[in-house]
């Protein structure tokens, strides 16, 4: 499965920071030769500094669309792993950011002193014991069969919300209150501003070990089972366990966007984590690029930013609301058509071919 | 006793409904291997359709006929226009993904031109009583549905030549057999089935959320028949029925989604690839 882009895929994302590439020869390589950890937590130091300095100069609206772009992309990045490096289909990934939204509003909720980071990595474990029942059960499944099982738990587990109203908030869903920035911090940084920073910081944390992972032995391990299984196992690859933990790490991934969702909008309630929204999410991959997570970058963005336009444009217009209330559904649809069909990489895929020509050009 | 008698009414006549969906996931699958996840978008097409023709004529059964045929019509359509120029490409996520971006395509489509709010939608029975006719018209719908299709398939010049076009192509095409129109029709054929699941399940509200729990369902019935056998389908379209309408009578609807997960995992963890298919042999 998607075996052409295998090796466009083992020597992408080379450099996660945005400073690779370009400038004087010995420096390009000095940077190839630091150990691998090393040159994704300098290149992530790099983004949160980009993110400090423009959430900086930026509004609280914006603020909060950095945010939302930091924890989608960490939702994102788990879902490009799993269906980009491992091959399985999840239809399910929003289940598993009302997972992790629903713990940490409970937490938030009922116990108030848990500080932000055990919450969110209590938040994290809830969801990859979730992905790992999830995931050992159907790790023997393939292609359409998960992808119907994950479509069934994207369907049923926000429903758990209406069944059980006295704890989960039924259909209005849990509200509270998120601590803004530290008190010496005093009125120099508005909250939204600290709440995008800290999202950012997690997600970033996040992307590192994702990485990591993506180029590491694990990642390596996925590819070979996603191009061809029976000679993954052959190579003494452990089949079902590698797709469990693809699974898992997909899983955990999603729960922390959850998670961090919840702290920054302060709510939580189930028809956000709907079928809709899982849909939408493997739609912007797509868009974005599967399978790198650039590309998961790109989708990110390109998932803030469509809404963002979309309400832009029936503003200008003036569509009926009829017309207004669909114009995402609909855009994300003809997007992922033609995606398919003219520009299969995705936006990734198009720069990459774009730097390759560059390069053999000059 | 009586609430399990009723519950088991209940559980086949919506098992029909997801064995005539289950059915058309199937046709599709067996022809082309995709998984069509823009089925239960056509299905709600046609039910609009339906609705329409229903208002403009005031005609049930006029509805009916062009629900049908804009199912026909429409699953034709998107074989050729939007299915087969990515048939061919490396990646089998291709086609699956196209199909998902035509279903939030005609999803949100169906609510600019009708809104999202409710509309009735009347049954083509009287629903009252157990079993009401509105429920005896679902099995018989579907039985009588399923019966065609063996006959066409497994009877007729036609059926013989699609289902070669569906399990050799290279082969049926050396023969003479249309292979392209033999696609076409099936993808055709299934959506008229898809029509019908659309035109049983959606009644007494018509909105464009309504066929999901509907789809869902569906789709995990055909996956428990193995998504490649027709008997399986229907086998696993009532398994599904039976098994919500037990979990939503005794311990709530909300949790009929969740149940249909819990017996896909329990059928597939003894049987992975459905209970009716044979296991294949996979070549490296």
């Amino acid at each position: 499965m998607l075996s052409r882009n295998s090796n466009a895929l083992s020597t992408a994302d080379d450099g996660t920071g945005p400073d690779s590439g370009g400038g004087p020869h010995t420096l390009v390589t000095r940077w190839n030769t630091l150990p691998m950890l090393v040159r994704h937590i300098l290149a992530a130091l790099a983004a949160l500094l980009i993110v400090v300095a423009a959430t900086s100069i930026t509004d609280q609206i914006t603020d909060i669309r950095i945010a939302r772009i930091g924890f989608y992309l960490v939702a994102l990045a788990g879902l490009s792993i799993l269906i980009g490096y491992s091959g399985q289909i999840s239809l399910g990934h929003g289940a598993f950011m009302f997972v992790g939204a629903y713990t940490t509003a409970l937490l938030i909720l009922n116990a108030p002193m848990v500080p932000l980071w055990l919450n969110l990595l209590l938040a994290v474990a809830v969801s990859c014991v979730a992905g790992l029942l999830v995931g050992a059960a159907t790790s023997r499944l393939h292609g359409p069969y998960l992808a119907g099982a994950t479509l069934a738990l994207a369907l049923g587990l926000p429903e758990l919300a209406l069944r059980f109203p006295d704890v989960l908030g039924g259909n209005i869903g849990l509200t509270f209150q998120t601590r803004g920035a530290p008190d010496f911090l005093g009125t120099m940084v508005p909250s939204t501003q600290w709440q995008a920073i800290v999202v950012w910081l997690v997600v970033l944390l996040a992307l590192v070990v994702l990485a990591n992972i993506s180029k590491g032995r694990l990642g390596r391990q996925m590819r070979a089972l996603r191009d061809d299984e029976t000679a993954a196992a052959m190579c003494g690859i452990q089949v079902g366990w590698t797709k469990v933990v693809a699974f898992v790490i997909s899983a955990g991934c999603g729960g922390l966007a959850g998670a961090l969702q919840a702290y920054t909008l302060g709510t939580a309630s189930p028809d956000t984590f709907s079928v809709v929204l899982s849909l939408t999410l493997l739609a912007v991959l797509v868009f974005g690029g599967l399978g790198s997570l650039w590309g998961a970058f790109w989708a990110a963005v390109a998932m803030v930013y469509i809404e963002v336009w979309g309400d832009e444009v029936r503003r200008t217009l003036e569509l009926p609301t009829n017309v207004a209330n669909n114009l995402p559904l609909v855009l994300y649809g003809v997007l992922l058509i033609l995606v398919i069909r003219l520009w299969p990489g995705g936006i990734q895929g198009a720069l990459r071919s774009a730097r390759n020509w560059v390069q053999s050009r000059f | 006793m009586e609430h399990f008698l009723n519950l088991t009414i209940n559980g086949f006549a919506n098992g029909a409904i997801f064995a005539a969906l289950a059915l058309s996931l199937i046709i599709i699958y067996q022809a082309t291997r995709v998984v069509n996840f823009a089925q239960p978008a056509l299905a709600l097409v046609a039910a609009y359709t339906a609705m329409a023709v229903t208002q403009a004529s005031g005609s049930y059964w006029l509805g009916f006929v062009a629900a049908l045929v804009c199912g026909l019509a429409s699953g034709a359509l998107v074989e050729r226009v939007l299915i087969r120029p990515v048939q061919s490409s490396a990646s089998p996520l291709n086609p699956v993904i196209v199909t998902l971006g035509l279903l939030l395509l005609l999803m949100g489509a169906v609510g600019m031109i009708w809104g999202n709010e409710p509309h009735s939608f009347g049954y083509a029975f009287d629903y009252r009583g157990r079993p009401s006719p509105a429920d005896i018209w679902a099995v018989v719908s579907v039985a009588l549905a399923a019966a065609l299709l063996f006959a066409l398939y497994r009877l007729t010049p036609l059926g013989l030549r699609m289902r070669a076009a569906a399990m050799r192509p290279e082969i049926a095409r050396m023969l003479g057999v249309r292979v392209g129109s033999m696609l076409t029709l099936g993808w055709g054929i299934a959506s008229v089935i898809g029509a019908l699941a659309g035109m049983l399940a959606a009644p007494p509200f018509l909105y464009p959320n309504v066929l999901d729990t509907i789809f869902v369902l569906g789709l995990a019935a055909a996956v428990i028949g193995g998504l490649d056998n027709p008997f399986g389908a229907i086998l696993g379209g009532l398994l599904m029925g039976l098994t919500t309408s037990y979990v939503s009578g005794y311990f709530g609807s909300e949790l009929t989604a969740l149940a249909a997960l819990g017996v896909l995992i329990v059928v597939l963890s003894v049987r992975p690839d459905g209970l009716f298919t044979r296991p294949t042999a996979r070549k490296v």
